[in-house]
């Protein structure tokens, strides 16, 4: 641990709101062990009570923590003081995918409106409600997802191109396959993902896969079985027949 | 009533939305009425989240000879007879259901090599009872309430705190508050209110708690006139973080012990052998952190001041698959390989067994359509919780509490709210930012918290708790010349200042029943007086706001029907 080799550390901190702001610094004496969201509650209980920051769990369950840390997009509670090149202001600034309310808390509600979107698990009717640790296991994976909505910001799709109307983002993405991959789930999605969520939009550039601090292989194991489904369905009438007749066995 | 004031009206008022409210909320709506619920954060991002161990429902897919009747009896003996018998056995028939029910609303639940949901093993409980997600199961369970809350169509308000319970004459009536991003209050005008805001850990220095327990439900229910119960039955799980500095107090799950992991002293010696030879790890978690705690003051803890606590003795792949949110904890925030070595864990406080005094079947308080349930509320637990019972109490009772207020609301015409509630209320909300001086509400926390942790602790004694009550007059003097500075848009000073009354009542509400309890049982030890006294054992504590001061009153425990004694006759006759 660096322990004592810094005995403070600058914080470069977005302040303002929606009409704008600027960065600030703050010194902060370091802790052993401490991370990024300690070093903003000092700065809030000393000398900025009003700095706004969201945050619940301190240890990385719930997701609200979120900022871009150095230029990254990270959990603050996750993020150790100790890995920053502490001789440099680290800078703090709010996620650049979500308009700002003030200082690091973002205006996340359009996430929560993108998920009223997808239908919700509808267990085939009859099912024996029987299942396999190995069916569960990959469903396990999209389930593990804290809604951090750093992928969101950091998918180019929401932070360049600002197409928050027609594409749902990774996100939803994860949390539609963890439907339609449920053992006992019964209703597709695909039309909804094609036409409601404009999953065709993502380029599989696996920004999205890297920033995840649930280590949840996005792109690999959610969007692209899930782009292959749309296409099967939509684009491949032979496909979707022979799975009709099979009895539609969801895989 | 005053129309300058954005007003929302509903048959039920949930306020707050983890596991106990997200239940509630469903339940009430399936009941064909108007739903809203209050939440101090995002959706999604309550306590229930950090919940990790599991769940508790004696469905009997592992251990065959588990039902209902035993999970009952390891509730009450984990609790010392303190609990409300009756919502113990409601609790332990109903909870399987509830975790069937979450299945079918689509949590996938780790499997038995069959197909069932999976049970492990968790302190105080016979037999391997625990449904769980690896050590995620707080997040699957709100997860899958909000998901379908959410589809059924409840309203959510977010990130908005509720400061005051308006009353109409003796009923309740609805809730003031204030929306966090923009400072700007709001009425909500319901005809039954549900409170399930949880527990008050931040009121204590090294806490596995979030910001958000304050107990704000509890005082907004004492300041409203009802009954608070039991309030010195405070939990400190035995394992937390205690090294670095930086992540003290955070959790170290239950299911580590759980999954087999053994706790030793600095001089190797696994010490849960001398205080329980039979439970070991496995004993309550009153036995087990005033375990940890003694060996640290008598000289064997670790360089730190906590025990060590090894799971490295199973595969490595076992262990990460089984607890993959301890190995991520260890290794990302204090350098630790669990699969390689101990981790360094002490005590860290972290449930509240007292709350708001309810009835058994309609979680109903004592003011006609006020309800509460979840951590919240007391009854269930008695002097101790045991690990896993939380999560299954919020179905349980999340459940029946919104039934309940569903009807009451049914029953019930409109009230009618008075504006000189509301006025009182923001004016108490505005004051503190026109002081030119006074305290920051942080200091103020510090100083409560740094009181509660070295005088209102795991032990107790009459002298520590006197000397807590003065320091929190003085507190709560403080508290009432608090200074904030800058605006109300999204101002955390402010809202720490706000959430200072309802921690320092809280507080005192805790330290006063501590202080009257003059005998040691469960999470409440007491120096001067360690031994269970017959007598105690049949009195509740309970804390009512009379005439504008705390007035302790004593009530009876609820005697047990023959039939449930008899259960606890049957098993300690010789077979
Ligand atoms: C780290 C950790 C691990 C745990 N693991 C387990 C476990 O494995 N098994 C188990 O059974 N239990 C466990 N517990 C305990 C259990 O998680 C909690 O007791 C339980 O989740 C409480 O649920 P609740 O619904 O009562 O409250 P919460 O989930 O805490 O929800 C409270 C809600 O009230 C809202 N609120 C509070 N005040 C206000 C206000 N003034 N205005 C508006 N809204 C308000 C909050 O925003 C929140 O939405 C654990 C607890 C912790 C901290
Ligand atoms: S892979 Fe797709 S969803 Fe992920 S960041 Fe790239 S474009 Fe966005
Ligand atoms: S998928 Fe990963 S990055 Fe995206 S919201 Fe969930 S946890 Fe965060
Ligand atoms: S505070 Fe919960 S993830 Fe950071």
């Amino acid at each position: 641990m660096a322990q004592g080799s810094f005995a403070e550390a600058t914080l470069r901190v977005f302040r303002g709101d929606s009409k704008g702001g600027a960065p600030a610094d703050y010194r902060v004496p370091l802790v052993p062990g401490m991370v990024v969201l300690d070093a903003l509650h000092s700065v809030q209980s000393h000398q900025a009570p009003d700095l706004a920051v969201r945050w619940n769990c301190k240890a990385g369950k719930c997701g609200s923590c979120s900022a871009e840390v150095n230029g990254r997009p990270r959990l603050t509670c996750k993020t150790r003081m100790d890995s920053l090149p502490l001789d440099q202001p680290i800078t703090i600034f709010p996620m650049k995918a979500f308009p700002v309310i003030k200082d690091l808390v973002t205006d996340v509600s359009w996430n929560f409106t993108v998920n009223k979107k997808i239908p919700p698990f509808s267990p085939r009717p009859g099912v024996a409600w029987k299942m396999y640790q190995r069916d569960v296991d990959r469903v396990q994976e999209f389930r593990k997802c804290i809604e951090c909505f750093l992928c969101q910001n950091v998918c180019h799709v929401l932070r360049e191109h600002g197409k928050q109307e027609q594409f749902g983002g990774p996100r939803f993405f994860v949390r539609t396959a963890s439907l339609e991959m449920h053992p006992l789930d019964g209703v597709s999605r695909t039309r909804v993902l094609k036409e409601n969520l404009g999953i065709g939009l993502c380029n599989i550039t696996k920004c999205c896969t890297e920033v995840c601090p649930e280590d949840i292989h996005i792109t690999d194991n959610a969007i692209i079985p899930l782009k292959e489904r749309v296409v099967d369905e939509f684009y491949d009438p032979l496909l979707m027949l022979v799975r009709k007749i099979r009895g539609a066995k969801k895989v | 009533m005053n129309s300058n004031y954005e007003t929302h009206e509903h048959d039920v008022l949930i306020i707050g939305a983890g596991g106990a409210g997200l239940r509630a909320a469903i339940e009430a709506l399936a009941q064909g009425v108007s739903v809203g619920v209050v939440c101090k954060s995002l959706l999604g991002k309550a306590h229930t989240v950090m919940a990790e161990g599991g769940i508790a429902a004696a469905m009997a897919n592992v251990d065959e000879a588990d039902d209902w009747r035993t999970h009952f009896r390891d509730t009450l003996r984990g609790g010392k007879f303190l609990n409300n018998w009756r919502m113990a056995q409601l609790h332990a028939t109903e909870a399987p259901e509830r975790v069937r029910e979450l299945e079918q609303w689509g949590a996938l639940f780790d499997r038995t090599e069959n197909g069932e949901i999976l049970q492990r093993a968790f302190g105080g409980h016979t037999f391997k009872r625990l449904c769980h997600v690896g050590d995620r199961t707080g997040l699957e369970m709100i997860r899958t309430l909000q998901d379908r809350g959410v589809h059924l169509g409840i309203d959510v308000y977010m990130e908005c705190t509720i400061t005051r319970l308006l009353k109409d004459g003796d009923r309740i009536a609805g809730a003031f508050g204030y929306w966090r991003e923009q400072g700007r209050f709001v009425i909500f005008k319901a005809k039954s209110v549900v409170i399930c805001t949880g527990g008050i850990g931040k009121a204590w220095k090294i806490t596995s708690n979030s910001w958000e327990y304050t107990g704000d439900g509890m005082a907004l229910a004492y300041d409203a006139g009802a009954e608070l119960m039991d309030m010195e039955f405070v939990q400190f799980h035995p394992t937390g973080m205690v090294w670095p500095p930086g992540v003290q107090g955070i959790l170290v799950t239950e299911a580590v012990r759980g999954e087999g992991g053994i706790l030793r002293n600095k001089d190797g010696e696994r010490f849960m052998e001398r205080y329980d030879p039979k439970k070991l790890e496995l004993s309550t978690r009153d036995v087990v952190a005033r375990s940890i705690y003694t060996e640290v003051r008598e000289g064997r803890g670790t360089e730190h001041g906590g025990a060590f606590l090894d799971i490295s003795h199973k595969p490595a792949d076992y262990v990460k698959r089984k607890l993959p949110s301890m190995y991520h904890q260890f290794l990302e925030l204090a350098d630790v390989d669990i699969t390689k070595g101990p981790m360094e864990v002490g005590p860290t406080c972290h449930y509240m067994m007292g709350g708001i005094r309810v009835d058994a079947e309609t979680a109903q308080a004592s003011i006609p359509g006020l309800f509460a349930a979840g951590e919240a509320a007391v009854g269930l637990h008695g002097a101790n919780r045991l690990g896993g019972n939380s999560l299954s109490d919020l179905l349980v009772f999340g459940r029946r509490a919104g039934l309940a207020a569903a009807e009451q609301a049914r029953r019930c015409a409109a009230p009618t709210i008075d504006s000189s509630q509301i006025q009182e209320a923001e004016r108490s909300m505005l004051t503190p930012f026109e002081r030119p001086d006074g305290d920051s509400p942080y200091a103020i926390h510090e100083d409560l918290q740094g009181a509660m942790q070295s005088l209102v602790g795991i032990f107790r004694n009459e002298e520590d708790l006197r000397q807590a009550l003065s320091q929190l007059e003085k507190l709560s003097e403080r508290a009432a010349r608090v200074r904030v500075e800058g605006s109300r848009l999204f101002n955390p000073g402010w809202h720490l200042a706000w959430d200072l009354h309802s921690m320092l009542t809280v507080a005192e509400a805790v330290t006063r029943s501590a202080l009257a309890r003059r005998e040691s049982r469960g999470a409440h030890s007491r120096i001067d007086y360690p031994a269970l006294d017959d007598a105690w054992g049949k009195k509740h504590n309970v804390v009512v706001k009379k005439a504008g001061t705390m007035t302790l009153v004593e009530s009876p425990v609820l005697e047990m029907p023959d039939d449930l004694k008899q259960l606890f006759a049957e098993e300690s006759a010789p077979k």
